[in-house]
């Protein structure tokens, strides 16, 4: 690792981790509906929302009515993307004159951006209209987000609270999330984005001559340059901070107008574990122990350190195989060198790797360099990322209520291996909170590897594989992966956009996101009914450095025995031919 | 209460369509048109009063008295901004050697004296297909060609290479790039300016 790299990356944690306490502390106050400096502006709207869409705020429901509300809400949101993407050519604001959207493709699109996941089979700048992008796909980049961010205020209370029932109303807790903390950072956000660079508007494509004309590939000369345009910045901010990552364009973060400067690079990667990170001080303010967040924390750091070295060291190596052409790859003052393939030249190295730790980590998913062309270790580390269950920050609420359902299970193992009843923030752990848990940490591999098998042994599977040998392998690997992870990232080689691919990629992230979000807030429930149990001696305490290494020895476990071998068939493999 | 909460979620999104849909990207677009028109309109260049191109979206040269920009994947010709796209090549895809062999050979071709190293961003496509730098080890190595082609001194034309590299940002962050776009309409006004070319 250059000098240089260790000192953006270095950079970027010390950035990150100086503003998880004053958002997750403004978080907290969100969720607990108290007082903020927005209320004079954001309060009126908030009182308007209530009384137009009927809801109750007062109200506090249990975990089952909640479920159904969070369900009810996107599946109708689903269903109007689906129904935007299939009438888009009859509305207005299409001055490119983009027509329907194919029936299987507009439903994997609809799950999509529903589930947070933002997997984009399509081209943006190629398929969908100005109003699709806006209506569709940037509404549902906010209520997705704050979806995330209200289960998790509910789940949390659940963990914090002893003898209730209710866990609140997803109703308030869903639109305090979208205007509190995601509308003013988005505004804020964008208008840097275009400070920057990134456009905003919602002009035709813009036509210039070409200074030296290229030839097409039937040998004719092309003239003028078509550049797509667009209202960008505004969907680029949220795609960020919601951790949904679905791009404007085609090859998202990579075009340089969705990151058109190392600036903008910076901060768009800030953005993508901006709220997850926060969130954890969040929790500790509302089960009343911030040391509780602060070693959840430090465990997703650890971790996300750990696979950021890697991934760095892999990129920087160089490919022997254009070594050996007389291709200099070494970094020096005048290049990043290392393995450029489907990279940016201002981005390089460094920010590649960071950005593709970071974004598989959170369950963003947004690019700025091709994943598929990575080395084999070094594409591995995004699979990693997304293999530990995305709850390494993971994505705006998920990822932290996916990490909760590991400290459950470790303080389960801790406990059985002392021999005492386990217990987390003063609630016993009994069987029914295990059964959820198991079945949140089973279903995922189980979907990944499933779909993943299937898709190897049928044809139609087969055909979208891009590169040959064991890379193609870790194309279908990974684009399950993303999918049931809710991640949305691609090897994005593989030709995706068929009805296969589009139907069994719809369920994985169905599967995905709400097989883990219904147990989950089951469990929330279970808990908040129990009693409180005092701390006694034999009760393990759960913010200390022995806690938090226990706590990353067990994702780590869990991660490797679903998933070992099946990354030794992919970039292992590829790894052992590369060296030899 | 399933029907109750029914018609909350139709409502709900109904709404939260005009704030995040309609007032949030229109609010966004009528600032950004007026504190930066020329960025939120993609930072188009302007000759003459006319524009020439966009300063963030790289464009293809093969002419030899160009500066060349990286190699582009988007089809069905490169640096179509209609359409970005990557390689997607894995590392040991006989198809990424045989693109780099072919790279290799066209620079070779172009200035057969050349017994500089190759830099790698120059024979291996970005991630855009529309990447409008390449490194300064890059444009380094293409000094003595077009500064030969054109009949410029070979300091000349690095001045003009250092006019179009931006460095880190704070000294920090990302890396030193050159603009490709903006060196070669450079170059071309530096050659009518003298009378070159």
């Amino acid at each position: 690792m250059t000098p240089n790299a260790l000192l953006q990356i270095s950079l970027y944690l010390v950035v990150l981790l100086l503003l998880v306490k004053p958002l997750g502390a403004f978080m907290a106050r969100v969720f607990q509906r108290e007082k903020t400096f927005l209320d004079p502006v954001l309060g009126p709207m908030e009182r308007m929302i209530y009384r137009v869409a009927r809801i109750d705020a007062g109200r506090e429901m249990d975990w089952k009515e909640n479920a159904i509300a969070m369900l009810l809400f996107n599946g109708i949101g689903l269903l109007f993307v689906y129904v935007l993407q299939r009438a888009q050519q009859l509305l207005p604001l299409n001055p490119e004159g983009m027509g329907a959207v194919s029936p299987d493709s507009a439903l994997n699109t609809a799950v999509s951006f529903a589930t947070n996941t933002n997997w984009q089979g399509y081209g943006g700048e190629t398929t969908m209209s100005y109003l699709t992008q806006m209506l569709a796909l940037t509404v549902q980049n906010f209520v997705s987000a704050a979806t995330g961010l209200a289960l998790l205020a509910l789940i949390i209370r659940g963990f914090a609270r002893h003898s209730v029932r209710t866990l609140g109303n997803f109703w308030v807790d869903m639109t305090r999330s979208t205007l509190y903390v995601l509308l003013p950072l988005s505004i804020i956000f964008a208008l840097i984005l275009v400070s920057q660079g990134v456009p905003q508007n919602v002009s035709p494509y813009e036509k210039v001559p070409f200074l030296q004309s290229p030839r097409d590939t039937s040998g004719a000369e092309v003239k003028e340059q078509v550049i797509a345009m667009g209202p960008v910045a505004s969907q680029i901010a949220i795609k960020q901070l919601g951790t949904n990552g679905g791009g404007f364009f085609n090859v998202n973060s990579a075009h340089p107008y969705e990151n058109p400067t190392p600036f903008s690079n910076f901060l768009e990667e800030l953005a993508i574990l901006l709220i997850a990170a926060a969130l954890c001080y969040t929790y500790g303010r509302m089960v009343g122990d911030t040391r509780q967040g602060w070693a959840l924390l430090t465990a997703m750091t650890l971790i996300l350190v750990g696979m950021l070295v890697v991934c760095v060291w892999a990129e920087s190596g160089s490919n022997a195989s254009l070594a050996r052409l007389g291709v200099d790859q070494m970094a020096g003052p005048g290049q990043a060198g290392g393995n450029m393939e489907g990279k940016e030249v201002r981005f390089g190295i460094a920010n590649s790797a960071l950005w593709a730790t970071v974004t598989t980590s959170a369950s963003n998913g947004s690019v700025n360099a091709m994943h598929d062309s990575f080395t084999p270790l070094g594409g591995m580390i995004p699979l990693i990322a997304m293999h530990l269950g995305e709850v390494v920050f993971g994505g705006v609420g998920s990822g932290l209520y996916g990490m909760l359902v590991f400290v459950i299970v470790g303080v389960f193992v801790a406990g059985l291996l002392v021999g005492r009843t386990p217990e987390y923030l003063g609630h016993k752990v009994e069987s029914f909170e295990m059964k959820m848990a198991s079945l949140l940490i089973l279903i995922m591999p189980l979907a990944v590897l499933a779909f993943t098998a299937l898709a190897v042994v049928m044809p139609d599977g087969r055909a979208g594989i891009a590169n040959p040998g064991a890379h193609g392998f870790s194309e279908i690997l990974y684009t399950f992966t993303s999918q049931a992870n809710n991640n949305g990232s691609a090897f994005a080689g593989v030709s995706a956009n068929t009805p296969f691919y589009n139907i069994t990629g719809a369920l994985a992230m169905l599967i995905g996101r709400y097989w883990l979000a219904v147990p989950t807030l089951a469990l929330a429930g279970s808990l908040a009914r129990k009693k409180l149990v005092p701390p006694s001696d034999g009760t393990l305490p759960t913010h200390t450095p022995l806690f938090i290494f226990w706590l990353i020895a067990v994702i780590l476990i869990v991660g490797a025995l679903n998933f070992l071998p099946a990354l030794a068939l992919g970039p292992v493999v590829e790894y052992f031919m590369m060296i030899h | 209460m399933f029907f109750k909460h029914l018609v909350t979620s139709i409502l709900a999104l109904l709404l939260f369509t005009v704030i995040t849909g309609l007032l949030y990207p229109f609010l966004v677009t009528a600032i950004a048109q007026i504190a930066f028109p020329g960025k939120a309109n993609g930072s188009m260049l302007k000759r003459g009063g006319k524009t020439v191109g966009s300063e963030l979206i790289g464009q293809p040269f093969s002419d030899p008295k160009y500066f060349w920009a990286r190699p582009s994947a988007t089809s069905p010709f490169p640096y179509n901004a209609a359409s970005s796209g990557g390689s997607n090549y894995g590392p040991l895809n006989p198809a990424l050697l045989d693109e780099v062999q072919g790279r290799i050979t066209e620079l070779k071709k172009a200035d057969s004296l050349n017994a500089l190293p190759i830099p790698v961003d120059l024979v291996t496509s970005s991630s855009s297909g529309l990447d409008p730098d390449i490194s300064i080890a890059a444009a380094a190595y293409q000094v003595p060609r077009v500064a030969r082609l054109r009949g410029l001194s070979e300091d000349r034309v690095r001045a003009l290479v250092e006019g179009a590299t931006g460095g880190r940002t704070l000294g920090i962050l990302g890396e030193p790039h050159v603009n490709v776009l903006n060196l070669n309409l450079a170059l071309d006004e530096s050659s009518t300016k003298t009378g070159g070319n």
